[in-house]
């Protein structure tokens, strides 16, 4: 993984609050097997309305995203995650993540900022006043500026350092595999296993046909 | 102090404590995998040249993106097939157990694991469905997860994680007529918000919830992720260990009286404290539905949309203004009035045997409203062998339903099951986003039993408008 120390980019204020996963990414783009090109499902139905704010020149380019409380709520699909990366962001700033979505977006290395509502709102105060202005990020010191003026935001100490270092979470966990085996050692003979499988009898399912 | 149910089954799975800062490692004991979320995590395993730890603590099923007719036939959309064929492909590869369509243990992956007896207490359990917690249902510690975290089980049985706070939601007395888990659980998410479970384990108490029925539990506990929390909970006790008992995958004698021993220790101490608590009263409730676009948006069947102007915190106000307009219903309008195109009864929520039984006693020698169109969906070929052998099939065709196949259908605009553009429907899904059923869909999220009186009056209803109707007429 890329190792993320400070980014400077356009920041796009997206001001509504819920932005669930639906709405980042519908699930008619999650039939792929591929894990790139989601760019032209990030919010799919939003960008067909030409005043959508993607949609405007003072944006093309955008890397950070401001975006209202409750980002990323509702399905598990790190499709949203991709989508958002393969676009071109490197930062979503909110008031508040779920918790899947931001567990998802820390594998991939897109930053999510955690800043007060009110910040916010400064915040979209700021870029609505000069549409197209820049940000800065700084994962070292858990900052954002814009222009003079700087707010701190919160990440987990551990994803921080997991970013910056650009660390494979796997290849961390399988240093431990000595622990692992001798956790499953201690395991009762009783848990269940899903091989050799059991089930009931097996029957032919009869195909339902349509009635129209 | 006492512990909390939610940090016995943490404790007993951690492999590795974390330090200084660092999260636990904690031991899975069920991976279940679907087509859509994993194709990219076996890809990772190839790149890094790693393989599955435990292939036999892991299943698949296919389920998402797969049709509810022809399922004897090649899948029409060649982007589903394959990912259906990769899933296949994956399964044979890695040694891992699969239920293809077709099977008669294919399902809805959470219908699956418990009817097979894979899911029981004092597991941990995760899956990349946010709706993984449906297990939790049984006093098992279970979570959705993402793609990168599903290669991560794959390659280690262990998932890296901070311990997730306590929430406490207790439901006394006894639940009124006509009234369900799933009215329970939109009162529970329209109380606390959309956002107020996160970062939580919602352990459900209290009487009313002691009453509900296995299945009704796996209602409550699947939508713990709309209120945002990571896993919802419910203590396990004789409803548990019955149903459990005598399924494919359950312990048997000795191993039964040892898990038994184990799984009466899963409890909530007296003297625990929960991060935060929060109390319905059962009385109090009625069936619910949603207005908006968010399942917090919801109120009492009894009840009129509501006017924007009246939410005092701006940004529920612009949500709400900006729901109605999705939703096309104003201010005022009785939710009683609301008329729907399409009911959808199925899914990971309400797709299991007794949610047909419950829509189908509503049902039967009563005809469907003109111009609806009613879809019911099995959570699994299990589910729906089962239906056909009590004849529920027969009352829902011979209603004007469609009996499908299992899957997930129209909860999620994927398959061919979708809503047109600016199409309303009645559903017992889970989620009411915008263009979650298909793209310009409304969504209304209602109970079972509320899906089935609508279906008759064609309005957004529960039974008892029916019996009123009857006595009038």
């Amino acid at each position: 993984m890329e190792k993320f120390v400070t980014h400077t980019g356009v920041a796009v204020p997206l001001c509504r609050s819920n932005v669930d996963t639906d709405q980042i990414i519908p699930a008619v783009y999650l039939k792929r097997v591929t894990r790139s090109g989601f760019e032209d499902g990030l919010f799919a139905a939003w960008r067909g309305d030409p005043d959508f704010i993607l949609n405007k020149d003072e944006y093309k380019g955008g890397s950070i995203l401001v975006a209202g409380p409750d980002f990323g709520t509702g399905s598990s699909r790190e499709h949203a995650v991709w989508a958002l990366k393969d676009y071109g962001f490197k930062v979503v700033v909110s008031s508040r993540f779920a918790d899947i979505f931001r567990g998802n977006a820390g594998k991939q290395g897109l930053l999510t900022a955690e800043v007060g509502q009110g910040e916010v709102e400064l915040l979209f105060k700021l870029l609505e006043e000069e549409p197209g202005r820049t940000l800065t990020v700084s994962l070292e010191d858990r900052t954002v500026s814009c222009g003079d003026v700087t707010v701190p935001f919160e990440i987990d100490d551990y994803v921080r350092w997991r970013l910056m270092e650009g660390l494979d979470d796997i290849g961390l966990t399988l240093e431990d595999e000595l622990a692992i085996t001798a956790f499953e050692s201690t395991r009762e003979a009783w848990r269940p296993t899903t091989l050799p499988a059991k089930h009931l009898p097996s029957v032919p399912i009869e195909s339902a046909r349509s009635v129209s | 102090m006492g512990t909390t149910l939610a940090e016995k089954l943490w404790q007993s799975h951690v492999v590795k404590t974390g330090k200084d800062g660092a999260p636990d490692l904690l031991y899975i004991d069920l991976h279940m995998i679907h087509e859509v979320t994993s194709p990219q995590a076996f890809e990772g395993l190839r790149l890094a040249g790693r393989t599955v730890r435990r292939p036999d603590l892991t299943i698949a099923t296919e389920d998402h993106n797969t049709p509810t007719l022809d399922i004897d036939k090649p899948i029409a959309d060649s982007t589903s097939r394959t990912q259906i064929d990769t899933m296949r492909a994956n399964a044979k590869e890695f040694g891992i157990r699969l239920h293809s369509l077709g099977d008669a243990d294919q399902g809805v992956v959470h219908v699956v694991g418990p009817q097979l007896g894979l899911t029981q207490p004092g597991m941990t359990v995760v899956c990349g469905d946010s709706h993984t917690s449906t297990h939790g249902a049984f006093g098992a510690l279970a979570f959705g997860i993402g793609t990168s975290e599903v290669e991560h089980v794959l390659a280690t049985q262990t998932l890296p994680l901070k311990p997730f706070k306590t929430m406490a939601i207790t439901v006394d007395g006894v639940l009124p007529k006509d009234t369900t888990a799933k009215d329970i659980i939109l009162a529970v998410i329209a109380k606390i918000g959309t956002g107020g479970g996160q970062g939580y384990v919602l352990e459900y108490r209290g009487e009313a919830i002691r009453g509900l029925s296995m299945e009704a539990r796996m209602t409550v506990c699947n939508m713990s992720i709309e209120a945002g929390a990571r896993a919802g909970l419910i203590a396990p006790d004789e409803t548990t260990f019955e149903y459990v008992k005598g399924r494919p995958h359950a312990p048997t004698g000795a191993d039964w009286d040892a898990a038994l021993d184990y799984w009466r220790t899963l409890l909530t101490d007296e003297d625990a404290v929960f991060d935060t608590d929060v109390v319905l009263k059962a009385a109090d409730l009625e069936p619910f539905v949603t207005w908006g676009t968010n399942p917090g948006q919801g109120l009492p069947l009894s009840a009129s949309v509501p006017n924007p102007a009246d939410i005092i915190d701006e940004g529920e106000r612009v949500s709400a203004e900006k729901a109605l307009l999705y939703m096309g219903l104003e201010p005022g309008t009785r939710l009683r009035d609301i008329a729907v195109d399409t009911v959808f009864l199925g899914s990971c929520t309400n797709g299991r045997i007794e949610d047909l039984r419950a829509a189908a006693a509503v049902l039967k020698g009563r005809s469907k409203a003109d111009g609806v169109r009613m879809l019911v969906v099995p959570g699994s070929a299990r589910v729906r062998l089962q239906a056909e052998a009590e004849g529920l099939d027969k009352v829902f065709t011979d209603f004007g339903a469609e009996w499908r196949n299992a899957g997930c259908s129209m909860c999620l605009g994927m398959n061919p099951d979708q809503l047109a553009p600016g199409e309303r429907s009645a559903s017992t899904s889970n989620r009411n986003f915008e263009g979650r059923q298909g793209k310009g869909g409304r969504t209304h999220l209602v109970s079972p039993l509320v899906a089935a009186a609508t279906a008759v009056r064609g309005t957004l209803s529960s039974p008892s408008d029916l019996e009123s109707a009857s006595m009038e007429a």
